[in-house]
């Protein structure tokens, strides 16, 4: 049971690529696979997965490891999906490091970052048209925006700042 | 060292809201701005590459990380940081998870958050587009990513790969 879903999990870090939500169709997958957990279920655990802290892919697989079995396999599960991403960035890593001044690398990153950047603001649009749904939630953003650009304190404090901000005014 | 960098990531695992875009603005005000661990630079060279590595992104950046400071080991502590926020609120949370979904406060708060995380992103984006794009052929490639991105909803592995290869033609000497 426990290699099993190690096995699953790990090829799901070995094949998933990309965001948090690129998990889902995998976890679909084994849902009709195994009796672990059902497709309804899922749906929950992506709600909780997406309204966590932390990373959405690795909420999801301590959550479905959790299901399957238990704390350890929540454990199991995560250990799962982050072990190839451990393999395999330090791999690159490692011939990062003797060509990352190279000619090539430069070019490489000169056209790379520009498209980066253009996901960032693909990904960052798409949440924002589910949140910045009325005037408040729009002027809100704004002078946020205004005090993360301006006065320069750490991300953690506007985030709890949010949060408070998000109760008091039931957003 | 290594306990100092699993705690860094132990904080920005524990103030991720979403994917791995929404790390970036933690990324950057932890490890370039207070540790000055990093360069603004290299995080976008690692969060450049995984994205189009097999893996969670923000897991693929945490290991990254931990390797240019220190190792293997670095990457073990760092990658260990950024899991271990998700493994202590799920798992202490799993068993009476409805209660927290159901929970309008939460919702109201994470209504909120969320607001603040869109805010933190576009902040960022300006940052990079500063910094990082600097010339016409620059310009094209963003225009292009950020159309082909909206209209065809495509996979972000191709959209770089894309670019690397159009990049690489265009800049040949």
């Amino acid at each position: 049971m426990m290699s099993a879903l190690f096995l699953e999990f790990f090829k799901i870090g070995l094949f998933a690529l990309g965001g948090g939500m690129v998990t889902v169709p995998f976890l679909f997958e084994l849902s009709d696979k195994y009796s672990w957990f059902s497709s309804q279920e899922l749906v929950d655990m992506i709600a909780i997965a997406e309204s966590s802290p932390g990373p959405i892919g690795v909420n999801m697989a301590t959550y479905a490891g959790f299901k399957t079995s238990g704390i350890l396999g929540g454990l199991v599960a995560t250990f799962g999906l982050v072990l190839p991403s451990l393999i395999i960035i330090i791999l690159i890593a490692k011939v990062l490091e003797k060509y990352k001044d190279s000619d090539f690398f430069k070019r490489l990153m000169y056209a790379i970052h520009p498209a980066v950047i253009a996901l960032i603001l693909n990904a960052g649009t798409e949440i924002g048209k589910l949140v910045l749904i009325n005037t408040w939630a729009i002027s809100i953003c704004i002078l946020f925006w205004g005090a993360i650009h301006f006065i320069k304190l750490h991300p953690i404090l506007y985030i709890i700042l949010g949060g408070i901000i998000g109760i008091a005014l039931k957003l | 060292m290594l306990f100092d960098l699993f705690w860094s990531f132990f904080k920005v695992g524990l103030f991720t809201f979403g994917g791995g875009y929404a790390m970036i603005p933690l990324l950057q005000a932890e490890l370039v701005e207070r540790k000055k661990w990093l360069e603004e630079k290299e995080i976008m060279d690692y969060y450049s590459i995984g994205q189009c590595t097999p893996g969670i992104i923000a897991v693929n950046v945490s290991t990254f990380t931990g390797y240019k400071l220190a190792g293997i080991k670095g990457a073990v502590f760092a990658t260990l940081g950024i899991v271990t926020p998700s493994i202590i609120i799920i798992l202490s949370i799993a068993k009476t998870i409805n209660l927290f979904i159901d929970n309008t406060y939460m919702e109201h708060a994470f209504n909120g958050i969320r607001i603040v995380v869109i805010a933190l992103i576009f902040d960022v984006i300006i940052k990079m587009w500063q910094k990082n794009i600097k010339t016409k052929i620059q310009m094209l490639i963003f225009i292009i990513s950020l159309l082909i991105a909206l209209w065809f909803s495509a996979s972000p592995v191709w959209v770089v790969i894309g670019a690397a290869f159009v990049g690489l033609l265009l800049t040949r000497k």
